[in-house]
């Protein structure tokens, strides 16, 4: 049974639709990606799954249960962290972390106290004094010193510095080998890469894609560079070839994945001196789903 | 020199009208309308010699005194509508532009400067002091805007005996009270830790201000003369029309803003003076609870204002005993009050003064709710509603603050003023009477607690109006016996509706249906607060 799962979610502020039909699904033991560009809709996503905004059509249930209705007794059993985490400026993030962990219910202190040294955090200053990076870590150690079986994370590592976002990654490792379920909204495509079993992308209030990185590889077309003894005429003509730049007589294009046996077929005949392929990477992806709906204000945003 | 203090002010300037353009508007709208308004009507209420002499003998006495400044000559009242207008008003209008000064001074500075809109400002090509200059001539503008609209609001009305230099100088009183209290408070946004610890200490200097010059108009005039209400209050605008305590008023705020200037370019940005230092490293039993919570962070604010209302209460239960002596020695006062059968005039002003003291103590209640739509504002909530606390439990941990804290208040009045009559007077005030005069406001208070409630649950982007309303009932309280509001008016008002202890009798009836309406209201407000989106 899927842990997390909306059904035709939609949210309309005002005239103004944020969501439109999203249908996501988390299994047990699952690292979700989220993933699009600024203002695609993945934090209003998370509000409506925290129950703070209300769904304006569609469902949405997490552990089997209703999102809004039952909210309380969802949030016992998951952890959050937003991207842009506000505490209170007279608190120590010391206390914040305690007010945290009591709020969820469970306490475990021995791993906020193994946390809180990983993170390399201090947390006697108050709150006032933090940078976005230390506010992000108080959120982050109190999500996983929490005994949740679904961790939500909303661009969590937005203000870490590089050694912090390992060890961020290294929980999030920990999570799944433990069969936990963790949604990670991000638009750091490397760190989706690195740690998620299955992604959505989002744009503008409407998924685009999902699947697992290997089902949407599918979809992204591989860059070759290529070395020829004769010379290859008419490149441009054949199908699945795309943006053939030439360079000292090499030649990079890349192919769509699904003719990638005919192209090579068809190189071959020239003689190959050499031949370089890189796999596609989500950037790929990401950029070619901008490219495609041919509007610069959204890919603006990565 | 000018590129790097003060360059980009002008642009900073248009940027910050366009910020407080709504609010700027409001309080200037209100404070000249009032103004005019009970103008206009005076010349009605006060037609001939005698209404004005009733009027000067009503208020010669130590604790009105205390409450609307010193006395002229009885003659001056004679002679002078505008004396009679100025005695009445100028005071409590001259703290209503204080309150507007300070509201908007700590907006600009050091809230700004929380929300790291300053940063981002110093981030561009601006001098060092561009904002705070900006703010400082924005306030400026506005205070100048209300003295001439106000001058020359006055002198427009025609009324006879308020020429053209006695409204002028009026307006010339208000807007230069707002002044000095700006500056105060663009002091206190270099000095303090947060915006919150700015406003409430220019709230301090007020109440402070206010205080130091009821005592010493009641005793020692040369008391009065440190305070900067003492000045507002020595004009003798419409009779002699003095302008030396305007003088004043303009060197001490230019000195306070030269000082404020000073400190703002030696300290850093985001920071006050006092260093913050190391704190706990965990969180204490009680602050894990959400009530904890919004103790901890309402807190400060409750107990500085407790401290404030029970010294109110004090200071005029000091006055009691002068007044009992006064009204000993005064015969043909005592006849004259006589009309107001069975009731002494320490009782009616007793009466009288727990209505102001109420209302004071309403607003800390109400901040406590509001409180609650500034922490959504901040982002804050989604820290509790993202964990297994639900939303009934928060908004009643704050409700539950609220009205514990309307309790605390008014106890604290009544205290306050029965201890301090009790050191003063031959015949002490009866504890009992005192505590339920004070008392039987706390139903009306609820009525206003739940209509803050019910905005923060079904109106969230409006609850600032819940402040018009408080406003409202000051008004009615202060104004219906000058303008005669219609019925109606009067009625909207909840103060109104309860019983003046201890000239009227208890009255239950109307105590338990205020309780029940109060509690409709917020019922109401718990239940949107439950169905709505919640924006952080
Ligand atoms: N409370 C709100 N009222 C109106 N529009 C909103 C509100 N919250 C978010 N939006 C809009 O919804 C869209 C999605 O925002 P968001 O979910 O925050 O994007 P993301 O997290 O993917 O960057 C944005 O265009 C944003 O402006
Ligand atoms: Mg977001």
């Amino acid at each position: 049974m899927a842990i997390l799962e909306t059904t035709n979610l939609t949210k309309k502020f005002g005239k103004f639709t944020a969501l439109n039909g999203v249908n996501i699904e988390v299994n047990k033991g699952e690292v979700y990606g989220f993933i699009g560009p600024n203002g695609a809709g993945k934090s209003t996503t998370i509000r409506v799954l925290l129950g703070m905004l209300k769904a304006t059509e569609g469902e949405a249930t997490i552990f089997g249960k209703d999102v809004w209705a039952d909210a309380v007794a969802i949030h016992k059993r998951i952890a959050y962290v937003p991207g842009d985490v506000n505490l209170w400026p007279n608190l120590t993030g010391g206390e914040v972390i305690d007010l945290f962990m009591k709020m969820n219910g469970n306490v475990n202190e021995q791993r906020r106290d193994e946390l809180i040294e990983k993170f390399n955090f201090d947390p006697t200053k108050k709150c006032r004094t933090y940078s976005k990076g230390n506010r992000q870590k108080v959120a982050l150690i109190a999500a996983f010193a929490s005994e949740s079986d679904l961790y939500i994370l909303d661009e969590p590592t937005s203000g870490l510095d590089p050694l912090m976002e390992s060890v961020f990654q290294e929980c999030v490792m920990d999570a799944k080998r433990e069969g936990k379920s963790v949604l990670l909204s991000s638009h750091i495509l490397s760190e989706v890469e690195k740690l998620c079993d299955k992604v959505a992308i989002i744009r503008q209030g409407e998924i685009i894609e999902t699947g697992t990185l290997s089902e949407l590889r599918h979809l992204t077309r591989t860059n070759l560079t290529v070395k020829t003894k004769e010379p290859m005429p008419d490149l441009n003509e054949i199908k699945g070839i795309h943006n053939v730049e030439e360079n000292d007589g090499e030649l990079k294009f890349q192919v769509d994945t699904e003719e990638l046996d005919e192209v090579i077929r068809y190189i071959s005949q020239f003689g190959i001196l050499k031949l370089e392929s890189a796999p596609p990477t989500l950037e790929d992806l990401f950029m070619r789903h901008y490219q495609g709906a041919g509007h610069a204000d959204s890919g603006g945003a990565l | 020199m000018y590129e790097r203090y003060f360059k980009g002010t002008g642009t900073l300037i248009k940027l910050l009208l366009r910020q407080q353009r709504f609010k700027i508007f409001a309080w200037l709208g209100g404070l000249v309308i009032v103004t005019l308004a009970v103008a206009s009507a005076y010349p009605s209420i006060y037609k001939d010699e005698q209404s004005k002499q009733a009027f000067a003998l009503t208020m010669d006495n130590p604790a009105m005194v205390a409450m609307l400044g010193p006395l002229h000559e009885i003659e001056n009242y004679i002679h002078s509508i505008g004396a009679v207008f100025a005695h009445e008003m100028l005071l409590f209008t001259a703290v209503a532009v204080g309150i507007m000064s300070i509201l908007l001074a700590g907006r600009s500075t050091r809230a700004d400067e929380e929300e790291g809109l300053t940063e981002m400002i110093h981030a561009l090509s601006v001098g060092r002091l561009s904002y705070l200059s900006a703010a400082m001539i924005v306030l400026f503008l506005t205070n100048v805007l209300l003295a001439v609209l106000t001058g020359f609001g006055l002198a427009v009305l025609g009324i006879e005996e308020m020429g053209l230099e006695g409204s002028l100088l009026y307006g010339v009183i208000l807007g230069s009270t707002g002044f000095v209290f700006s500056s105060f408070t663009v002091l206190f946004a270099q000095v303090a830790e947060t915006s919150r610890g700015a406003t409430m200490l220019s709230f301090a200097v007020l109440i402070l201000a206010y205080l130091v010059r009821a005592i010493g108009d009641v005793s020692n005039e040369t008391l009065s003369l440190i305070s900067p209400l003492g000045w507002t209050v020595r004009t003798e605008v419409f009779v002699e029309n003095d302008w030396w305590p305007i003088l004043l008023k303009i060197a001490a705020a230019i000195i306070i803003t030269i000082l404020a200037f000073y400190l703002n370019t030696i300290r850093d940005l985001g920071s006050g003076f006092i260093a913050s230092k190391g704190g706990k490293k965990h969180a204490s039993a009680f602050l894990k609870t959400p009530f904890g919570l919004s103790w901890r962070l309402g807190g400060t604010n409750i107990i500085a204002w407790a401290i404030g209302v029970f010294a109110l209460g004090a200071s005029f239960g000091a006055i009691l005993g002068d007044l009992e002596t006064y009204y000993a020695e005064m015969d043909v006062m005592q006849a004259f009050i006589a009309e107001d059968a069975g009731s002494s005039m320490t009782e009616q002003f007793i009466g009288l003064l727990m209505a102001i003291m109420a209302l004071i103590s309403v607003i800390p209640a109400v901040m406590t709710v509001l409180k609650l739509k500034g922490e959504e504002n901040r982002n804050r909530t989604e820290n509790l509603y993202s964990r297994a606390v639900s939303r009934g439990k928060v908004l009643g941990s704050y409700y539950i603050l609220a009205v514990i804290v309307t309790i605390v208040m008014q106890a604290l009045v009544a205290i306050g003023l029965w201890s301090a009559g009790l050191a003063v007077m031959d015949e002490a005030l009866e504890f009992g009477t005192i505590f339920t005069s004070a008392l039987v406001y706390l139903p009306a208070m609820w009525v206003v607690v739940g209509i803050a409630v019910l905005l923060v649950g079904t109106l969230p982007k409006a609850t600032g109006f819940v402040w018009f309303y408080v406003v409202y009932l000051f008004i009615v309280l202060y104004l219906n016996g000058i303008l005669e509001f219609p019925q109606w008016m009067v009625s909207l008002s909840v103060f109104e509706h309860v019983p003046t202890i201890p000239t009227e009798e208890m009255d239950w009836a109307t105590m338990i249906i205020l309780t029940v309406i109060a509690m409709i209201i917020a019922v109401i407000g718990f239940i949107g607060y439950n169905k709505r989106d919640l924006e952080g």
